[in-house]
């Protein structure tokens, strides 16, 4: 019964992994560069709903909504402003300003909210489960992020599949200069794959807040390196890729903690990872993609 | 497309290492690494060393003695760096309002370390420039290890209110007025014996701090003794300190009965929230690092509710009435037992200029030398603890005490 319970919460923290690993992987596969501030809009996310929710006193739903809208904005800002004019620049130089953006970010968190910690209320409103004579309960926080996240994946691959914006993000994902060719807005592509990642960050940062209540400026940070291993691990570019790597992450992780050393976690998560890396580069799900010379 | 994810995973690693490489168990590394959090930020941040810096208080500076204060006035730590400012404060004008310490005038100055070893030594060296001539601080265990370092080579007076690791008082020239990180484990294990509060017992502790897995040794090793069952003992890093799920399931899946915390209130909100959603209702017992814990915003304090941690002070004492109450009207908030430690410190300091009689305006290191003498000398009524004495070693010798939040408040046991 314990290791159903491990199990369960195994999924749910690799569920959260999974939602934000699919704003590294959306990112990368269609801008091809590591948004490395994705992280810190989590946790931007997070601010937002506490100010709403707990200092304002407003409803859980209207905090979250305005999340959303303040992420979006901000990812597509931030896209706009610190990676467009670096469309054609080295992808080095891209990464490092993407680090600069995230410390800029939780700078920012520290200087208008302080470094103290704060308890999050929970947004999540539906009541735990009780099985098996109460041995084996499960947090309301539990089940939305699982439903959550199927929720999200499912209409993350509809949106891509289905729709002519989601066609356009695999036309530029395949080949960036043939796109232009055919017509597709490359820029305008790549600000609507920030706007959903960002998006996305807000949900992810509701659901970790609300399962781990504790906010600080560097909330994002940790989740948002783990997210970027599950992303790699998953296949980078690859949607399902991000979800199968956030759940195997968490779940690894949960079920180190328990069996073999709750110390030794994160060294057996991260060895994982280089040994994922050496049997397939590209990652579970990873294209094998012959680089052109 | 392979040079990126190898770029980016380099890059990632690095970020971890820096997360991880703070909280060192010796000086040196403590000194070298960061603690994680404030890693993870890199540089300073605009609340840095000098961000907040108390007033002198009273008289005017010309042949003061000057009293340096070290704490995390900011972070996550910020509650008893706060607190150990205000009750240094608090001391010095008492002292300076009865006439000071043999005539001679005390003056204070309070620097933010953020719970930093490296920002802490920073903040010192601006104390030292500053002209002070003995040390209150460092208020945290990791950063007042790496300033005792500092402090031993210039032969600076140190008495650290409540750096705990038994390595902050390792150089001559540093005291304490805490108890050390194993005799709080092992008076945990005795109080939680002789009272008979449980059998079984579960610890959850932050194998990334000094404080943390000092305490817990100590508490495991003189459990055996009391005949108490450590049936359950699980880490966490402070990578790791926001999900105790799996933690606290092994805890309660082994039938604990009391939940031993040796660690910092703000994990210890966190679990006490986590535990409260399994239904998960053992004894909840901590040590000085859970004063505080009624201070995190927005936590509901009736998850607090029974909980027991050890600690030298309470509020509801007879014999700390009084300065409770003149703390409160300064302060506008309760004192919690670091504002006590402090407050002492600064009494031991009165003590120690009084027997030693050394001059006002002496240089640090001829105060030093009085007072390393000095203080073995002396005998406190302080806050926290009667007839408080003090050996070669650093270490004070006092009573302990536990109490109990009852009410939203601290009850002595």
């Amino acid at each position: 019964m314990s290791f159903l319970s491990y199990l369960i919460s195994g999924i749910s923290l690799g569920s959260i992994y999974a939602i934000i690993a699919l704003g590294y992987t959306m990112v990368y596969g269609i801008a091809r560069m590591l948004n490395f501030a994705h992280g810190d809009i989590i946790m931007v996310g997070g601010f937002a709903i506490f100010t709403m929710v707990s200092t304002l006193g407003m409803a859980p739903m209207v905090g979250i909504l305005t999340a959303i809208v303040v992420c979006t904005v901000l990812g597509v800002t931030i896209e706009f402003v610190a990676y467009r004019p670096l469309r054609g620049a080295s992808s080095l130089a891209v990464l490092i300003t993407a680090i600069g953006v995230s410390y800029l970010l939780q700078n920012l968190a520290l200087l208008i909210f302080g470094s103290n910690a704060r308890q999050f209320t929970s947004v999540v409103t539906v009541p735990g489960l009780k099985l098996a004579g109460g041995r084996l309960s499960i947090s309301g926080e539990t089940i939305v992020t699982i439903v959550v996240c199927i929720v999200i994946m499912a209409g993350l691959t509809g949106f891509i599949n289905k729709t002519k914006v989601g066609q356009a993000m695999l036309a530029v994902s395949e080949d960036r200069g043939a796109a232009t060719l055919m017509g597709i807005n490359v820029n305008r592509t790549i600000a609507i794959t920030f706007a959903i990642g960002s998006a996305l960050a807000a949900i992810a940062g509701a659901l970790l807040c609300s399962t781990y209540p504790s906010l600080t400026p560097y909330t994002g940070s940790m989740p948002g390196i783990k997210a970027f291993v599950a992303a790699v691990f998953g296949g980078i570019g690859s949607i399902p890729g991000a979800l199968i790597g956030g759940i195997i992450l968490g779940v690894v992780e949960n079920l180190s903690k328990a069996y073999i050393s709750s110390q030794l976690s994160d060294a057996i998560v991260f060895s994982l990872l280089i040994i994922i890396l050496l049997v397939r580069p590209t990652g579970i799900l990873g294209k094998k993609i012959n680089e052109k010379v | 497309m392979k040079k990126l994810i190898t770029l980016g995973l380099t890059a990632a690693m690095v970020a971890s290492l820096t997360a991880c490489g703070g909280n060192g168990g010796d000086a040196t590394t403590a000194a070298a690494g960061g603690d994680a959090t404030t890693a993870a930020a890199g540089g300073d941040t605009t609340t840095a060393a000098g961000g907040a810096s108390a007033d002198n208080s009273g008289a005017g500076a010309e042949g003061a003695f000057k009293i340096g204060v070290i704490g995390p006035l900011t972070g996550p730590a910020a509650a008893y760096g706060i607190a150990v400012q205000n009750g240094a404060d608090l001391a010095v004008k008492e002292i300076n309002a009865a006439g000071g310490a043999n005539g001679v005038m005390l003056e204070m100055n309070a620097q933010d370390d953020e719970h930093d070893p490296q920002k802490s030594v920073n903040a010192y060296n601006t104390l030292k420039d500053w002209g002070a001539q003995a040390i209150v601080g460092s208020t945290t265990s990791d950063p007042c290890i790496a300033v005792a370092a500092e402090t031993s080579n210039d032969n600076m007076f140190q008495i650290t209110p409540s750096g705990s690791a038994v390595e902050c008082v390792a150089p001559e020239n540093v005291f304490r007025v805490c108890f050390a990180d194993p005799d709080q484990g092992t008076a945990s294990a005795v109080y939680i014996g002789e009272n008979k509060l449980a059998t079984k017992i579960a610890v959850i502790y932050d194998s990334s701090t000094t404080y943390s897995s000092g305490i817990r040794e100590a508490f495991v090793k003189e459990a055996a003794n009391q005949g108490l069952e450590v049936v359950a003992d699980e880490a966490f890093t402070a990578d790791n300190a926001t999900d105790f799920s799996v933690q606290l399931d092994k805890a309660k899946e082994a039938g604990a009965e009391l939940v031993f915390l040796p660690i910092y209130y703000q994990e210890a909100s966190v679990i006490l929230k986590q535990a409260s959603d399994k239904d998960f209702a053992p004894i909840f017992f901590g040590c000085d690092g859970m004063d505080g814990i009624l201070t995190v915003k927005n936590f509901d304090t009736a998850l607090a509710e029974g909980l027991m941690l050890l600690t030298p002070f309470s509020t509801t004492e007879e014999s700390s009435k009084a300065f409770t109450e003149a703390y409160v009207a300064a302060y506008g908030i309760e004192p919690n037992q670091f504002a006590a430690d402090s407050y002492d410190a600064v009494y031991a300091i009165k003590a120690a200029l009084e027997k030693s009689g050394v001059a006002a305006d002496a240089d640090f290191s001829t105060v030093c030398d009085a007072f390393k003498t000095a203080m073995t000398e002396i005998t406190i009524d302080g806050l926290t603890g009667e007839g408080m004495t003090w050996n070669a070693a650093g270490e004070p010798d006092k009573a302990p005490k536990a109490v109990k939040i009852v009410n939203g408040v601290y009850e002595m046991q």
